[in-house]
């Protein structure tokens, strides 16, 4: 604060401390309303450097439709042949999904061969049934039959109960598609295909080909009481389509990256950062070498770091662990060198004047004082840098960061992508609840962190 | 004081009790050393053992790469001014994207860090909702976000803009709601004396108290932020890392542009780093004190 020494008799004093005060107030005005506009200004900028109102364009409403249906949702397709006349039936289309042949839902009543009549029934009225010779007809409640027959000569011919083709229908020479509250029914000259979808992640817990498929959990825990718990647990960590035991291990990797990663770059940077600490090393030379190392070290960014330990050592966790390892021995060295800075001399001189030679001085003297910067500067670390092993692992391959990638590049299983992006939300939540509790454990007298 | 005319075998008594306090302190101190030692060495080898190469067969290979590029960079180096101009465009759109997911991250952090702060929520039975929201946000890094919304909107800058600013208002939020918890409530009371509203109460009573400390921290946000841009770039949401990613994967004869980009990069991190840390350090420690 500045203090004013006037007089106030004097007026001419008084009429100057006005239009300074004035002068203040009009620039924390302008300061008030100048700085938003300028926020604002910006992001109109960027608004229009980003191409925002373009985006309206290229944005994929479909694309988003589906992924939102996709990962709470599940569909079951029955499948019509339309040579063979074989009725198959498959969860989300999948081969690992499939029904044995012969075996279906209970909403499906296979006909048995090519002559019979398949019932498939889609819930709230809808029924589909295919009949002999490539008929297929579709009760939709509220609208009428809709009648299908195709082959290949004809093309797909279909009966609708009204004149003109409701925009829920899609119809051409060789295709009828219709999608209604129900489920979907594609119609084309080799097949004929019903969707009818289901609420959850379908065999979340045990494929088809496991016995123990469809089993409420009192009962599978009357199994495993009867010494099936081994085969049970089998089933369920090897299940085919989510990969659980797999799953696992990605989950691990990633963790592992960053516990490798985090206390290799404290370890690194501990000593030197001895060498960059002003008390310590008296040689200026070195003094500003090391410090220059730690900055280029921390400014040539991890993802240089990951592009370039890749094609030394290939994808893998190991790869990733080194690239953070580089990374956080700039960032620490320069954190624990400012710490060592900041040490009180007074101890040292204690633990000296005892005769202590100078690797016990620093281990007496210095290392007990810093501890509780170190320790908590690196258990913070440690959990930032899972979120990074899940990036570096979907950019160099490795851990859950490159199942996510792969599940996300495939399109379609954004059940599993959610499922994913659940476990890894939970580790780094895990993750930061370790730390905060390992840092209120080892470090007395700290309150942060909550 | 303590009774010092204790007899001679209460001083034995305390000095056994104190030998076997420091043993027993060592003993555990040995015994996390050996199991973060053994941790480490197992970590390692199990990391080792599940990557595509090994450590020992990759650390005479290490500097090939950077070598190969460096090699036909310096080639080639009659390009590299007008390599730095080509790439600077892409340089500003991740300049950008760090920049205004910034500025978006941290009013959205500090609308919930105000929310989830006691004494100043707005609704203080959700308090737990907006802590849980942030801790949610923050947990979830950015580039899941990204590559949902590339799927989306398509390639570009917006969806890395989104997923960064999203992740910053999870971080920013609880740094913010730390600074909040030391701030002085008697302006807020005061003013709520006189009858202002909440967001009266926030702008003219808290803001100004923490103010300097929300642009230190969102100035290092920033820096932060930079870094994820270039690394969102990279799984293709535009800016330089896309660029770069280009030209590494033309492989050989384009390592030219892949050092110019590397170069921007380099400088663009350790320049804003040090202004931003200049900044900081005047907003911390006060400018002319």
């Amino acid at each position: 604060m500045t203090t004013f020494t006037t007089d106030l008799g004097d007026t001419r004093g008084v009429a100057a401390l006005k239009s300074q005060a004035e002068g203040l107030f009009l620039r924390k005005r302008l300061i008030a309303f100048g700085l938003p506009a300028l926020v604002l200004a910006y992001l109109i900028y960027v608004i229009f450097a980003f191409d925002v109102p373009g985006l309206y364009g290229r944005a994929s409403l479909e694309h988003a439709r589906t992924l939102v249906a996709d990962s709470y949702s599940y569909k079951t397709h029955v499948t019509r042949d339309a040579r063979s006349g074989d009725v198959s039936v498959a969860i989300e289309g999948e081969r690992k999904g499939a029904y044995p042949a012969g075996e279906a839902p209970d909403w499906v009543q296979l006909g048995g061969d090519a002559s019979a009549v398949t019932v498939v029934d889609l819930g709230r009225g809808h029924q589909v049934r295919f009949l002999p010779d490539n008929v297929t007809e579709y009760d939709v409640p509220g609208y009428g039959t809709i009648h299908v027959s195709s082959s290949r000569s004809g093309g797909v011919v279909a009966d609708l109960p009204s004149a003109d083709v409701p925009d829920w229908i899609n119809l051409s020479k060789s295709r009828l598609a219709l999608k209604t509250e129900a489920g979907r029914l594609t119609v084309t000259r080799t097949k004929a295909e019903v969707f009818r979808y289901f609420t959850g992640w379908e065999l979340f817990w045990f494929t088809l080909d496991s016995p123990y498929h469809g089993m409420g959990p009192a009962m599978l825990l009357r199994h495993a009481m009867n010494g099936e718990a081994a085969a049970i647990w089998h089933d369920f960590w090897m299940n085919p389509m989510w990969h659980h035991g797999e799953v696992a291990w990605a989950l691990f990797e990633t963790v592992l990256m960053a516990f490798l990663g985090t206390f290799g770059a404290a370890l690194v940077a501990l000593p030197l950062a001895f060498l960059a600490a002003r008390n310590f090393t008296p040689l200026m030379a070195l003094r500003f070498g090391m410090r220059r190392i730690f900055d280029f070290v921390r400014g040539v960014d991890g993802l240089i770091w990951t592009i370039v330990l890749a094609r030394a050592f290939g994808p893998g966790p190991l790869t990733g662990a080194l690239a953070i390892l580089l990374t956080d021995s700039g960032t620490f060295g320069k954190i624990f060198s400012e710490a060592l800075e900041n040490v009180d001399d007074k101890q040292i001189e204690g633990v000296s004047s005892t005769g202590a030679k100078p690797l016990q001085r620093y281990r007496f003297g210095v290392i007990p004082q810093i501890t509780p910067v170190l320790l908590s500067q690196i258990l913070y670390f440690l959990e930032s840098n899972t979120r990074s092993a899940t990036i570096i692992g979907a950019i160099t391959g490795g851990g859950i960061g490159l199942l996510l990638t792969q599940a996300i590049i495939t399109q379609k299983d954004w059940e599993e992508v959610s499922y994913y992006i659940v476990l890894i939300v939970l580790m780094v939540m895990a993750m930061d609840w370790l730390s905060g509790w390992l840092r209120r454990r080892l470090i007395a007298g700290d309150a942060g962190g909550h | 004081m303590a009774d010092i005319s204790a007899d001679a075998a209460r001083v034995q008594d305390i000095r056994t009790s104190y030998a076997a306090l420091t043993r027993r302190k060592r003993i555990y101190g040995g015994l996390l050393l050996a199991i973060f030692v053994a941790l480490m060495v197992s970590g390692f080898r199990t990391a080792d053992m599940r990557n595509a190469g090994g450590f020992r067969d990759g650390l005479s290979h290490v500097f090939d790469y950077p070598a190969e590029v460096l090699s036909e960079a310096i080639e080639k180096s009659a390009a590299l001014p007008a390599n730095l101009v080509r790439f600077f465009p892409s340089l500003v759109e991740t300049l950008n994207i760090a920049a205004a997911s910034t500025l978006l991250g941290a009013a959205g952090g500090l609308v919930l860090s105000l929310l989830a702060t006691r004494g100043m929520a707005r609704w203080p039975l959700l308090i737990p909702l907006f802590r849980r929201l942030m801790d949610i946000l923050r947990a979830i890094p950015e580039i899941v976000i990204a590559l949902v919304l590339i799927f989306i909107l398509g390639g570009g800058p917006v969806p890395a803009m989104i997923a960064i600013a999203l992740h910053t208002v999870g971080a920013l939020g609880k740094l913010f709601s730390e600074v909040n918890e030391n701030v002085s409530l008697k302006p807020v009371e005061g003013l709520q004396s006189v009858g202002a509203n909440w967001s009266q109460r926030m702008i003219l009573g808290v803001i100004p108290q923490v103010g300097p400390n929300y642009v230190s921290y969102a100035l290092l946000r920033f820096e932060i932020n930079i870094r994820a841009s270039a690394i969102l770039g990279f799984v293709g949401a535009g800016g330089i890392g896309y660029d770069l990613r280009n030209a590494m994967s033309w492989g050989q004869g384009r390592y030219d542009e892949a050092a110019a980009i590397f170069i921007l990069l380099f400088l663009t991190i350790v320049v804003v780093d040090q202004i931003s840390g200049a900044l900081r350090d005047r907003l911390t420690h006060g400018a002319r004190a």
